[in-house]
């Protein structure tokens, strides 16, 4: 059976799902409920300095819902703790203490400045926490004060307090980036040139989720006003996985340890985050929907998994996807696909008709009785046939072998690779030589 | 002594009142707010939606769901009653099964269609609860048209005539309108008196009026209704009652399921109703299901429905025998009745089985005997009192096209012209299309 147990950058637990910086990590009970349930680590919820903040007394939560209510996002008005900082830090150690093989990592965010710094990271560490992390997120409530994104949108001050933190504490230091940024690579590179021992990301994306149409108020609604709040759950999974890749295959940050947040709602998210090169994955909105108890499919699938495909350490899957992410640029553009539509399998609803007839190729034929077919003519092998049609299977993409003629171009397929960098229609396109 | 279902005899008052209340409620529960939700997601809004076509109203069926999904439920509404100003009825009786849901690309896949009936009830029945009539008519035209006949046919005719700016006065020859909507449904289909509350509610549009007590061949001549109005339809439906011949057929507690079916749907008292303890239904369609059906539901012991040929030949469909059978009537197939046997009251019927080669049904010479209080015939209904001089094609009367007659100002649709299925639906298509057709004819 898989080993599950991952050292991230020295932080032992026996499996790489914790529970992120949130809600669920806010208290002692809490934590320890999601110890007993096999969650293998925690980031406790942000601390800060003290007088505690206070929260809105109102709603804190909007949602997005698919079908039959499934929540697909959340997004939240919440901020840091709102508990006293020696509270906390009690309720942290006596839970390190009774579990000593789980990772307790600690979220901190104080003002921008090293004297704040210096004052709770000798506070942390005596708990015996395992690490922390910099919360350089958090997109509503604090980053108005100057902290949270404030700081996390400024490469240097995020190079510059986490060289502040690496100089005043032994623990490893894990720097949270936000998503509300145009390009990852710049706070992932300031973190890295600051001492970070890793980065972990994502923290929630700046949203609203919906307006009442009645109150004109954005949800969630605090006396019919509302505020932006940050965006989290399944819906934005995509978004994250990209920004991990592109952190993990950023020359400059190349190696650089993450921990992937951002909508792993089930084993396979996991997976998907640490083959593009998560060492640990973070989760917070699926076990807000549905409690503790998902990391037991979580466990299981994960090391079901690996071993079906023969890997025995989680450090085996990290990363190993990174290698096949690349710039569009150096696709394949001899490779061709044309769409096949399985008639057995078909169950004649039309929708690759309309999504091709009329946003796409003019790529399928309708009979009259209801026979869609490829015209291989028209067909540029776009895919949207295949994601709309309702049944798995039925529409593939089928590769043309080398010497296939392709009916669209009329070219025969060419078994050499070539991309848009030799292509004769780029003007800066490179005469082979 | 109490009675109960094994009391002999016909009796009423088999059951509590309890149970009856029970028994003739809602058959389908309407769906809440989340449900609908739930079932609308289910739709693939498929191009050129096979559910449409098979639809004889043609509703836009995708685009009503899609806008329940969307939250919008009283424009899905409207999407309906734009192609069936009975939509509320329809979504009760149609047989979806047979219909758009046996088209839905969901039942080839998964044998399990949307639930395109029950989300046209939760449409249909949240605008028309509002009170809200969502049509108005056109500038008054002066014309006037008479239509003859206030059941689905006439209703959606009246309706379209009445938007297009005509003014129409429909005549029924019974005490209340809405034809067999209101008097030839099985009662668990359309509770709360819909028909009543839904004939109020399409009245709304305006420019109707309705005359009841007034038939053809009563009070009503079709050279008069010529004479006095623009135009005129006539959705007099299939008034007479086809015959068993077979001996004793005249025995008391022999009687038309039609008549039994209204009884229910017009008594305020289940109580009162009289059953047999062994009941049989001799037909093979709706109406025979209807009165088996809720011959059980009264409290009657056996309920069995003999038809002469096989299970594929029944009109009812199969989810209507599956009902049946859930209810606990059972069918029998092949078999043709040859006597009514009892003193003056039945008290058997005897039956020959039957078989089929070549389209001819024969009898097979084997014989057997049902034991029967009460035997209900539903072998079909026919045209009575169509007005002299129109053409007749076969036992209807002939039309072309959209319900034009063989006389000039005169359509017909619904039950009583030719070419139809019998159903409320087709009903309901035909006489909205006579009526375009008549306003093209008037206006053009």
């Amino acid at each position: 059976m898989a080993d599950l147990s991952t050292n991230f950058v020295g932080i032992k637990s026996p499996n790489p799902f914790w529970l992120a910086s949130a809600p669920p990590t806010d208290k002692e009970y809490n934590v320890r409920r999601a110890y007993e349930a096999g969650w293998g680590g925690v980031v406790w919820k942000t601390l800060g300095l003290d007088p505690h903040i206070v929260n809105v007394n109102g709603p804190r939560y909007g949602v997005v819902y698919g079908a039959d209510r499934r929540v697909l996002g959340i997004n939240n008005i919440e901020l840091i703790t709102d508990r006293p900082l020696d509270v906390n830090l009690r309720e942290i150690k006596a839970v390190k203490r009774d579990y000593p093989d789980r990772a307790m990592v600690v979220s901190l965010m104080v003002p921008c400045e090293e004297w704040a710094w210096k004052e709770i990271l000798p506070k942390v560490e005596e708990t015996g926490a395992d690490g922390i992390e910099l919360n350089f997120g958090c997109p509503h409530g604090m980053s108005e004060r100057g902290m949270g994104a404030a700081v996390g949108q400024v490469p240097e001050y995020i190079e510059m307090v986490t060289r502040w933190c690496k100089a005043n504490t032994r623990m490893p230091v894990l720097v949270k980036l936000t998503p509300n940024i145009t390009d990852v690579r710049y706070p992932a590179r300031a973190a890295h040139a600051g001492g970070a021992d890793a980065v972990s990301l994502i923290n929630t994306i700046s949203s609203i989720t919906s307006v009442n149409l009645d109150t004109m108020s954005p949800e969630p609604s605090i006396d019919g006003k509302g505020s932006h709040g940050g965006y989290c759950g399944a819906a934005v999974k995509p978004i994250a996985l990209n920004m991990v890749a592109e952190i993990a295959r950023d020359r400059e940050t190349a190696g650089l340890p993450i921990s992937g947040i951002g909508g792993i709602t089930t084993w396979r998210d996991a997976a998907e985050f640490l083959s593009l090169g998560a060492g640990s994955v973070q989760v917070c909105t699926a076990a807000m929907v549905y409690g503790f108890g998902i990391v037991k499919e979580l466990k299981a699938g994960l090391s079901d998994w690996m071993d079906e495909k023969g890997y025995t350490s989680v450090d085996q899957v990290t990363g190993r996807a990174v290698p096949n992410v690349t710039d569009w640029q150096y696709l394949n553009l001899n490779y061709v696909t044309k769409a096949r539509i399985d008639q057995d399998a078909c169950i004649k609803c039309g929708r690759c008709y309309a999504a091709c007839e009329d946003t796409s190729h003019q790529a399928i034929s309708m009979s009259p009785d209801r026979v869609f077919e490829v015209i291989d003519e028209e067909c540029v092998a776009c895919n949207l046939c295949v994601d709309v049609c309702p049944v798995e299977d039925c529409i593939t993409m089928e590769e043309l072998q080398p010497g296939m003629t392709d009916l669209r171009t009329g070219k025969v397929v060419e078994a050499e690779y070539a991309n848009w960098t030799t292509h004769p229609n780029n003007p800066s396109a490179k005469a082979a030589e | 002594m109490k009675t109960t279902p094994r009391t002999s005899g016909v009796q009423a008052g088999r059951l509590s009142a309890k149970a009856l209340a029970e028994n003739f409620q809602d058959l389908h529960a309407p769906f809440d707010d989340h449900e609908a939700m739930v079932a609308a997601d289910r739709c693939y809004f498929c191009y050129d939606a096979p559910c449409i076509a098979a639809c004889p109203t043609a509703i836009d069926i995708p685009l009503f769901i899609r806008q329940i999904q969307a939250g919008h439920p009283n424009g899905a509404a409207k999407t309906i009653f734009e192609q069936n100003i009975l939509g509320g009825m329809c979504a009760r009786v149609c047989p979806t099964e047979t219909l758009c849901e046996e088209a839905c690309v969901r039942e080839a896949a998964e044998g399990k269609p949307v639930q395109i009936g029950r989300l046209q009830r939760f449409a249909t029945d949240g605008l028309m609860s509002s009170g809200v009539h969502p049509f108005t008519r056109s500038e008054a035209t002066g014309k006037r048209i008479a239509v003859v006949g206030a059941g689905p046919a006439g209703l959606a005719c009246a309706h379209r005539l009445a938007m297009k700016g005509h003014e129409v006065v429909i005549f029924d020859g019974r005490s209340k309108p809405g034809g067999l909507n209101e008097f030839g449904i099985a009662s668990y289909k359309s509770v709360d008196n819909f028909a009543q509350s839904e004939v109020e509610w399409l009245m709304k549009i305006g420019g109707i009026s309705l005359r009841t007590g007034e038939r053809l061949g009563g009070s009503l001549t079709l050279e008069a209704l010529r004479a006095e109005y623009d135009a005129v339809f006539l959705a007099i439906g299939l008034a007479g009652v086809n015959a068993l011949r077979a001996e004793g057929e005249d025995c008391e507690n022999v009687l038309d399921a039609v008549d039994f079916i209204a009884d229910l749907r017009q008594t305020g008292n289940l109580s009162s109703l009289p059953v047999g303890r062994n009941v049989v239904v001799i037909g093979g369609g709706m109406t025979a299901v209807d009165a088996a059906v809720q011959s059980k539901l009264l409290g009657a012991d056996q309920v069995t429905i003999v038809y002469r040929r096989g299970q594929d030949g029944m009109s009812a469909s199969r989810y209507e025998q599956d009902l049946a059978t859930s209810k606990g009537v059972r069918l029998v197939f092949n078999a043709q009745p040859l006597a009514v046997h009892g003193n003056g009251t039945v008290r058997e019927v005897e039956f020959e089985y039957t078989e089929s080669a070549g389209g001819t049904l024969t009898g097979t010479g084997e014989t057997f005997r049902l034991a029967a209080d009460q035997v209900f015939k539903a072998i079909g209904q026919t045209l009575e009192g169509a007005p002299e001089g129109l053409a007749l094609d076969g036992n209807k009367i002939a039309v072309t096209g959209p319900g034009r007659t063989s006389e000039a100002g005169v359509w017909a649709g619904g039950d009583c012209a030719a070419g139809g299925n019998d159903l409320t639906v087709t009903a309901v298509a035909e006489g909205r299309d006579a009526a375009m057709d008549i306003h093209a004819q008037l206006m053009g």
